[in-house]
């Protein structure tokens, strides 16, 4: 995997994105082109299951870069997600230098803090890459984790650096593609978003969603996959707790083809919504009735775009 | 950067710089560092495609998707003529252009604070003149009356010196340890890189080890404070409760519902408690109107409930529970809002009455899902709030880890 140079231009944007399978609108396109750009990382926020962060996958896959992931979780602290001392290297180290009897303290406590028995973690990787082949940094539902491990982040997103104090401050010799990804089960704190783009990931419209089914899921007939996408958009024009997302779309057409489905009828519909709602409630909400007018009306809505 | 960008970079650095400080007077946290990282945003995508150049700007602009409403509308107005929306400003926003200083823009705040909390009529006073009085008789100092009168019998003098006592409340939530630790003495896990540190500068000999524990926070705070009519006065008061208790600590999301739900964390952070509650009155409009209890609760929970109640959140509702809906669908949003947080707690002013009864629809179906159902009525009872979280710490009810009800038990209940 060799590194490929950065798009020239928001349209290069979009082709590179297709070309593996990622169907962006022009607007995320823009940005991606200006976090790559402006070399600033780019903040994605929206609701899970609209691709936030297939957007990194895809990326590291065009550019030919690594991909260094950091799921966040509450608690995430430096040890896990920057770097950690080999202890148990450094506890022999100390009892050989004991053994063969050197005992020069402070040059003992200057070897066992070196870059030797330093691991690595996320963070550090994506900051320590050789020039012109920069990684993929991803950092994963940051609103899972608490406001002290944002306040770390500044540093890092701000200089693409990290203080070790036993060896002081480490610079990326280039500055790693960051995303940073938000289910907004928390406002990030507005330092944070300050230093990055910002892009608002929606649900995509019936044609690219139709486009991303066709691609994604090829079992699925050119009937079914129409229908799926139009019963999805009305779906998510109701009122529910969590509406679906393109995953959940993926998700159920890839059912249907597994049930041998070439069109969708409220039977199978009531089975298979599960693949689509996450919610108790919103499952009720959509009785054999409700399935059925919306089945009704995905196929004269899947007429009219075949026509 | 494009040719054209270059040939007019003059007028169009000048136009963004002019349209940032449009966003700004607009409540858009726009800084001088986002008009030059604007600028260089301008010049990559460059000015040829409008949509382009739209979302260029509003990549760097934009923080909040609740912003992006506002960005788009002050967009389509200055980028087609930028002196219509000049003018439109100065229109709206005098004080934004002028350099007049803030406080004498912000003056007749107070006045309009005064006539919200309109004080009683004459012969209202003169009768809370009497009962004060008598009330006096069994107390030692008017201090010590206030803390025990009820809110809605104060006069409006009574009810400033309230407001300086509120202000100086504190909310000591017990505080939950989290997943995050520090060096502590007697601790739970070892601090390997404290021990090894010590143990390479003894040169190896025994070294006592160093430990760590976890780390103790409060929990995340949701208050959703009900001001419907017959809230009314108790509202009032409770407005400079919880502006005090949001200015003591973090994590802490206010939210008032009457027919509609309304967040307003962001005005309460304003530190003067005069200003706060007067951004509160202009941003709310159903102020002292009917009640919804179920459909605000459903709307929380729809829209706010998984970006607030994370991180174990307690929620305060406040609220006489007199829905003005009879409880439609109430008992269902109160189990799904008890089973989101950590604790419900529900201060209901009702309850200073000996002999309430949970008679209304609202109340009974509400009841079989809260921690804690305390009285919030006076002085006394905000202070005896603080000690209840304490004592009562553990209380957390097997009830409350019952399944979901299925809908039948749910309309036999």
């Amino acid at each position: 995997m060799s590194p490929k140079p950065l798009p020239g231009s928001v349209d290069d944007v979009v082709g590179l994105l297709e070309q593996h399978d990622y169907f962006a609108d022009r607007r995320l396109a823009t940005s991606v082109f200006l976090a790559l750009k402006m070399s600033r990382p780019l903040f994605l926020e929206g609701e899970a299951g609209v691709g936030k962060t297939e957007i990194a996958k895809v990326l590291a896959r065009a550019l030919g870069r690594e991909l260094v992931r950091l799921q966040c979780y509450e608690g995430l602290d430096t040890a896990s997600a920057v770097y950690e001392w080999n202890y148990p290297r450094q506890m022999i180290e100390i009892r050989l230098a004991e053994a063969i009897g050197k005992v020069d303290r402070d040059a003992l406590a200057g070897d066992i803090f070196g870059e030797d028995f330093l691991i690595r973690r996320p963070i550090l990787q994506a900051l320590s890459s050789q020039v012109g082949a920069a990684p993929v940094l991803l950092i994963d539902e940051l609103d899972r984790t608490d406001e002290p491990f944002e306040a770390y982040l500044l540093e890092v997103l701000a200089e693409y650096q990290v203080t070790i104090p036993e060896l002081g401050p480490i610079k990326a010799p280039s500055p790693p593609i960051v995303v940073i990804t938000s289910n907004r089960t928390r406002e990030i704190h507005d330092a944070i978003k300050r230093r990055c783009l910002y892009h608002w990931v929606d649900y995509p419209s019936a044609a690219r969603e139709l486009a991303i089914v066709r691609r994604k899921a090829p079992g699925a007939s050119t009937e079914l996959s129409r229908e799926v996408v139009a019963f999805t958009q009305r779906l998510r024009a109701m009122d529910l707790f969590k509406a679906p997302g393109i995953a959940e779309t993926l998700d159920w057409a890839e059912a249907l083809v597994a049930l041998d489905r070439i069109a969708l009828d409220p039977e199978t519909v009531s089975s298979t919504l599960g693949a689509l709602l996450k919610y108790q409630d919103d499952i009720g909400a959509v009785t054999p009735e409700v399935a059925a007018q919306l089945i009704a009306e995905a196929r004269a809505e899947a007429a009219e775009l075949r026509s | 950067m494009t040719s054209l960008a270059r040939a007019s970079s003059g007028r169009l650095a000048e136009n963004i710089l002019h349209f940032a400080r449009v966003l700004r007077a607009a409540g858009l946290p726009v800084g001088p560092s986002k008009v030059i990282a604007a600028l260089e945003a301008v010049q990559a995508v460059g000015v040829e495609q409008r949509e382009d150049f739209r979302t260029a700007l509003a990549a760097v602009f934009i923080e909040r998707h609740e912003q992006a409403a506002l960005f788009d509308q002050a967009f389509e107005l200055y980028w087609r003529n930028p002196r219509l929306l000049e003018r439109m400003m100065q229109l709206l926003l005098p004080k934004v252009y002028s350099r007049a200083p803030r406080a004498e823009a912000e003056a007749p705040l107070p006045a309009r604070l005064a006539e919200a909390l309109a004080p009683p009529r004459a012969e209202d006073a003169r009768a809370q003149e009497q009962e004060t009085t008598i009330d006096a008789a069994f107390t030692f100092s008017p201090r010590e009356v206030l803390q025990t009168r009820d809110f809605e019998t104060m006069t409006s003098a009574e009810l400033s010196e309230v407001k300086t006592m509120i202000a100086r409340l504190r909310l000591p939530l017990p505080e939950r340890p989290v997943r995050r630790t520090v060096a502590a003495r007697h601790g739970s896990a070892i601090d390997l890189r404290a021990s090894l540190r010590a143990m390479a500068s003894a040169g190896g000999a025994v070294v006592p080890l160093a430990w760590r524990e976890r780390r103790r926070r409060r929990p995340p705070l949701v208050v959703l404070c009900d001001i419907s009519g017959s809230m009314d006065r108790y509202s009032r008061m409770l407005l400079f409760f919880l502006h005090a208790i949001t200015n003591d600590r973090d994590r802490v999301h206010t939210l008032l519902f009457g027919t509609r739900l309304t967040n307003i964390t962001r005005h309460l952070r304003r530190r003067d408690v005069d200003v706060a509650v007067a951004r509160v009155s202009a941003a709310v409009s159903d102020w002292a109107g009917g009640t919804r209890i179920g459909a605000c609760l459903g709307e929380f929970n729809r829209r706010w409930s998984r970006r607030l109640l994370g991180q174990g959140a307690i929620v305060l509702l406040i609220s006489d529970g007199l829905d003005s809906d009879v409880g439609a669908g109430l008992a269902r949003e109160m189990e799904r809002l008890a089973k989101s947080c950590r604790r419900l707690i529900w201060l209901n002013p009702l309850l200073r009455y000996d002999k309430f009864e949970a008679r209304p629809a609202g109340i009974r179906a509400m009841l079989p899902y809260v921690d804690e159902f305390l009285p919030v009525h006076n002085l006394e009872s905000l202070k005896q709030l603080a000690a209840s979280f304490q004592e009562r710490h553990a209380l957390r009810g097997a009830s409350r880890r019952a399944a979901w009800r299925s809908p039948a038990t749910l309309f036999a209940a």
